[in-house]
């Protein structure tokens, strides 16, 4: 297994002792089959025990690694060195969220917002165990399951310009997410979600740049979720002013 | 120990420098000024042709000019850009069922292109050019 030198430039940020961010540099022997986060293992095992940061399964399922590497939001644990060429990476906390600590950033605003979005099955009638399971076929599971893959990485709130600008914005994942209840046919609760998916803040905020899905790693496709919830809602828009009776 | 978050703001005013897709995306949206620039320039010759032959005659003359067909053929170019950049996104918004699965991106995409050439094809042939 050959070995390549690689530098790499970590935004540091001591909560205790920093007024503001500032870059430290480490030279890591990496080995050819590595990824960032292994190189960042490397770092705090090897060189510096101070460093901070969250990864957890190292296969890109827990979705806790996603860091800015080279200015890109990318979850570590895929992030190949081979894929990068020169000698120098450059490793930050994601962008558009406060920093914690070094590469730990503050989720409490997402976490806040996925709430709020409430991304989980309200049944559009209860009905008692011994009645069985809600059932389902392939074709309506193909309607949403996509949007199931959501890992919660925030990679998609770093890419997107909308929610650097407005942090009031409702945000893709979280807008996936509700796509994703919305669309499953055991649900019956997208009027109660509507409150949110249908505010400025919501959809409208949204100006299809892309951005959040491109960088997505399990393809969830944010973007789309967004778009056709704005047709949704342009749709019940006008269904309640031209058949205003339709609602009563 | 209390928490000390660090807050990094994003400018305002150039944010879509930070990478190509950005730019890519303010491409798709500052061309569409030309596309009003052309609305705009076409609203007058409707107001022209109301006011009479000779004023009609006199916006000819104008759109005729060098100036006025550089600029036309530079929104000609941008129009066909910012088509292109929104045609490529449809199958984003436009999640259409086909079996067990759903009508492929390219199907979209195509039928854009299609119903795009097929209106201009019939506009042509209203104003003679074939």
């Amino acid at each position: 297994m050959s070995e390549r030198q690689i530098t790499f430039e970590v935004l540091r940020y001591n909560p205790e002792t920093d007024d503001k961010p500032w870059v430290q540099t480490y030279a890591v022997p990496c080995q050819e089959e590595w990824v960032v986060l292994d190189a960042i293992n490397y770092i705090k095992d090897h060189l510096d025990t101070s460093l901070s940061y969250r990864w957890s399964c190292h296969m890109a399922v827990c979705g806790s690694c996603g860091m800015m590497v080279n200015g890109e939001p990318t979850l570590s644990c895929k992030a190949f060195l081979r894929d990068y060429k020169g000698n120098t990476i450059r490793v930050e906390p994601l962008t558009h969220f406060p920093i914690e600590r070094d590469l730990v950033v503050v989720l409490d605003d997402f976490m806040e917002k996925l709430t709020s979005v409430k991304p989980y099955i309200i049944p559009k009638k209860e009905k008692p165990v011994e009645e069985g399971e809600y059932k389902q076929t392939p074709r309506q599971l193909k309607n949403y399951k996509q949007y199931t893959m959501c890992i919660n990485c925030m990679l998609c709130y770093a890419a997107c310009p909308q929610y650097g600008l407005n942090d009031e914005f409702i945000g893709p994942a979280a807008l996936a997410l509700t796509h994703r209840y919305n669309l499953d046919s055991r649900d019956g609760g997208r009027s109660q979600r509507q409150e949110v998916v249908a505010q400025h803040e919501g959809v409208w905020e949204c100006s299809f740049v892309g951005a959040c899905s491109e960088v997505c790693p399990k393809d969830v496709d944010p973007a789309g979720a967004i778009q056709q919830m704005k047709i949704a809602s342009t749709v019940d828009w006008y269904l309640e002013h031209l058949m205003p009776w339709r609602g009563k | 120990m209390s928490r000390k978050p660090y807050v990094r703001e994003v400018p305002k005013a150039t944010w879509y420098m930070r990478n190509g897709r950005y730019l890519r995306y303010m491409a798709r949206e500052v061309t569409c000024i030309f596309l009003a620039l052309y609305m705009a320039g076409l609203t007058i010759g409707l107001v022209r042709l109301m006011q009479g032959p000779d004023k009609w005659e006199t916006y000819l003359a104008g759109v005729s000019s060098t100036p006025a067909v550089i600029f036309h053929l530079i929104a000609f170019g941008f129009a066909c850009y910012h088509a292109k950049s929104w045609f490529d996104v449809t199958p984003k918004a436009m999640r259409i069922p086909q079996g067990n699965d759903f009508v492929p991106g390219r199907i979209i995409v195509g039928t854009h292109y299609g119903i795009w050439g097929g209106v201009s094809l019939v506009a042509l042939v209203l104003m003679g050019v074939l």
